[in-house]
C-alpha cells in the first residue's frame, strides 16, 4: 500500500478519524461494566440498613462496639471527667479544629458516638488508652481523645461521626 | 545480540518442523550459542534462579488452588486443611510461603547486582525498567497471596495497604470502597484478590519474556561494565553460562530447603495463624520482611499522604536510575565513589528493613527519617552529581584484557 501525503484533508482522514472515536466509544463503554462491577453490589448495600442500639445498658464510663456497614461504631459513655477534658481544650490547637460540641447531639452530652476506624490507615484504636486517655491506634501511634479528636500521630483527621440520630432518650439509630 | 544461529537438525521430522515453526532455531540462538561475557560471576546467576523461582511459585500454586477455598468463613479452614489433611500439602505451603520470601530474596540480589554494576545504563534502559515492572507486579502478587490466608495479619495488612489509596485528595474514599467492594474489607475483597493473585505470576511471566528478550537485544552487562567487542570476550551460554546458573541454582535451592524443613515459619507472623477478625487490630502489625524497608519510610513522614507519596516514589524512583545515573563509567569496580555511596545505601535498606519491624515511636521514627533522607538523597543527589565530580579509575580496553591481567597479578 503507498500512501500519499498530502497537507490536504481527505475524506478518508475523516473516515480514520471517525473510526477511531467510535471504536474509542465502545472501547470506553466496555469499561463501564468491567469497573462498576467491583462495587459493592445489591445485597452488601441492602444489608448497609440503619440500625437501632438501645443505650440503657451502657453504664457510665463503658464504651461499646457495635457494627454499621462491616465498620466498627463506638459508642462510648463518658463520665463527667472525659466530658470536661473534652470541653476545655482549645480548638485552635487541634490538627483537626472541631469543638466538642459539634462531635456529640446537643443534650446528649455524655454520649460520643464515632466510627472506630484510625483515619490514618484504617486500624481499630484502642479504647480507653493514648496520651489523651481516648483512643489510641496501636499500628502507627495515633492518639485521640475523649471526643474522638486526633491529638497526635500520622491520622489526619478526627474519628469521623456515623450518621445517627437519637430516637428517644436511652436509643440511637444509626444510618 | 542474538548468537549466529548454527542450528542444523539432523533429524527429518525436525527439519521438516523447523521450516515451519523455526523454534528451535530460536531456542538455539537464545540459550545455546548465545554470546555471553566470559567474565560473569555468581552475581549473575540469579536472573536463571528467579525465573526458576516463578515457576516453582506458579507449579506450586496452581495445586494449591485446587485445595483452597476464597470465601470468608472457609479461607482459614482451607488452609489449615492443607496443612493436616492434604498429601503433602504441608510441603506444598510452606514451599509456596517460603518460595516468596526467596523469589523477593533473590531479587533484591538480582536488583543490588544491576545497579553495582551500572546495567540499568544505555542501552539497557528498557531492559531495566521492565525489570522494575516486574518488580512491581510481584509486590502486588505477594500481597494478594498473603491475604489469602485470612489470618489477622492478611486482614489487617489488605485493611493498612487498601487504606494507602485512601489518601488521595478528593476521590480517595471511593476508590478504597471499589477496591473492597464493600463498606470493609470482607468476602468481595477476597475474592478478587484471589483471581488477581492467580492472573498476576502469568503477566508477571511475560513481562519476564520481554525483559529477557530486551537482554538479548543489547547483550548482557559483566563485571566490567564494558561491551564484548571480540569473540575472545564472549563463550557460548551453553555449556559456560547454563552450567554455572544450575549450579547456584542448586545452592539456593538448599537454602530454600533449609527453610521449608527446618525454619517454615521464620518469616512468618504468629498472628496470622489467628483467623481475621474484623473487630480488633493485633498490637504490633508489620508487613512481611521484603516490604519493610517501604513500611519504614511510609511511617517516618507524619503526614498521611506524604508518607503514601514517600512510599509510592521510593519504588517508582528506581525506574528513573538510569537518568539519574550521569556517570559514564557503568561498573562499580571503576568508580571508587560510587563504590562507597552505593554500600552504605545497601546499609541504608537493610536499616530501613530493621526499622518498619520495630513500633513507630521515639528513636526509631528519628531514625527511619535520617535513613529515608539518605535513601532519596542516593538517587537524587548523589548519582547525578557523582557523575560530574567523581574521578574513575582507568577501564581496561577489553574483557578479555581485564581477565587476562588479573590472571597474570594472580
Amino acid at each position: 500500500m503507498t500512501t500519499v501525503s498530502s497537507a490536504e484533508h481527505t475524506r478518508r482522514d475523516f473516515l480514520y478519524i471517525a473510526t477511531g472515536a467510535v471504536g474509542a466509544v465502545g472501547a470506553a463503554a466496555a469499561l463501564v461494566p468491567l469497573i462498576a462491577q467491583m462495587n459493592p453490589d445489591a445485597s452488601t448495600v441492602a444489608a448497609g440498613a440503619p440500625i437501632e442500639v438501645d443505650l440503657a445498658p451502657i453504664a457510665e464510663g463503658q464504651i461499646v462496639k457495635v457494627f454499621w456497614r462491616s465498620k466498627p461504631i463506638f459508642i462510648s459513655h463518658r463520665s463527667k471527667k472525659e466530658i470536661e477534658e473534652a470541653q476545655k481544650v482549645n480548638v485552635g490547637t487541634l490538627p483537626d479544629p472541631e469543638p466538642d460540641s459539634a462531635r456529640v447531639k446537643q443534650g446528649h452530652d455524655p454520649w460520643l458516638v464515632v466510627i472506630g476506624i484510625c483515619t490514618h490507615l484504617g486500624c481499630i484504636p484502642l479504647a480507653h488508652q493514648g496520651e489523651y486517655n481516648g483512643f489510641f491506634c496501636p499500628c502507627h501511634g495515633s492518639a485521640y481523645d475523649t471526643s474522638g479528636r486526633i491529638r497526635k500521630g500520622p491520622a489526619p483527621k478526627n474519628l469521623p461521626l456515623p450518621p445517627y440520630q437519637f430516637v428517644s432518650d436511652t436509643k440511637i439509630r444509626i444510618g | 545480540m542474538s548468537g549466529h544461529s548454527t542450528y542444523q537438525p539432523q533429524n527429518k521430522f525436525l527439519q521438516w518442523f523447523e521450516k515451519r515453526l523455526p523454534i528451535g532455531g530460536l531456542i538455539h540462538s537464545s540459550f545455546v550459542a548465545y554470546p555471553t561475557p566470559r567474565n560473569l560471576n555468581y552475581w549473575w546467576t540469579f536472573g536463571g534462579i528467579l525465573s526458576f523461582m516463578l515457576g516453582v511459585q506458579i507449579i506450586t500454586g496452581i495445586v494449591l488452588a485446587m485445595h483452597y477455598t476464597p470465601h470468608v468463613d472457609f479461607a482459614f479452614k482451607s488452609v489449615e486443611a492443607i496443612m493436616r489433611d492434604v498429601n503433602y500439602g504441608w510441603l506444598l505451603r510452606y514451599l509456596h510461603a517460603n518460595g516468596a520470601s526467596m523469589f523477593f530474596f533473590a531479587v533484591y540480589i538480582h536488583m543490588f547486582r544491576g545497579i553495582y554494576y551500572g546495567s540499568y545504563k544505555e542501552p539497557r534502559e528498557v531492559l531495566w525498567i521492565l525489570g522494575v515492572i516486574i518488580y512491581l507486579l510481584m509486590m502486588a502478587t505477594g500481597f494478594m497471596g498473603y491475604v489469602l490466608v485470612w489470618g489477622q495479619m492478611s486482614f489487617w495488612a489488605a485493611t493498612v495497604i487498601t487504606n494507602l489509596f485512601s489518601a488521595i485528595p478528593g476521590i480517595g474514599d471511593p476508590i478504597v470502597t471499589w477496591l473492597w467492594g464493600g463498606y470493609a474489607v470482607g468476602n468481595p475483597t477476597l475474592n478478587r484478590f484471589y483471581s488477581l493473585h492467580y492472573l498476576l505470576p502469568f503477566a508477571i511471566a511475560g513481562v519476564v519474556i520481554l525483559h529477557v528478550w530486551a537482554l538479548h537485544v543489547v547483550g548482557q552487562n559483566n563485571p566490567t561494565g564494558i561491551e564484548p567487542k571480540s569473540d575472545k570476550d564472549t563463550v557460548p551460554f551453553t555449556p559456560y553460562a547454563t552450567v554455572k546458573d544450575g549450579f547456584f541454582m542448586v545452592v539456593f535451592m538448599i537454602l530454600l530447603a533449609w527453610f521449608v524443613f527446618y525454619l517454615p515459619n521464620f518469616m512468618g507472623h504468629a498472628d496470622n495463624y489467628i483467623p481475621a477478625n474484623p473487630a480488633v487490630t493485633p498490637a504490633h502489625i508489620v508487613p512481611e520482611w521484603y516490604y519493610l524497608p517501604f513500611y519504614a519510610i511510609l511511617r517516618a513522614i507524619p503526614d498521611k499522604l506524604m508518607g503514601v507519596v514517600a512510599l509510592f516514589a521510593s519504588i517508582l524512583i528506581l525506574a528513573f536510575l538510569p537518568w539519574l545515573d550521569t556517570s559514564r563509567v557503568r561498573s562499580a569496580r571503576y568508580r571508587p565513589l560510587f563504590k562507597q555511596f552505593f554500600w552504605l545505601w545497601v546499609v541504608v535498606c537493610i536499616g530501613l528493613g530493621w526499622l518498619g519491624a520495630k513500633p513507630a515511636e521515639g528513636i526509631y521514627v528519628i531514625l527511619s527519617r535520617i535513613l529515608t533522607v539518605y535513601y532519596f538523597a542516593f538517587f537524587i543527589v548523589v548519582l547525578p552529581l557523582l557523575g560530574i565530580f567523581e574521578k574513575t579509575k582507568p577501564v581496561p580496553n577489553s574483557i578479555s584484557d581485564a581477565v587476562l591481567d588479573g590472571k597474570a597479578k594472580a
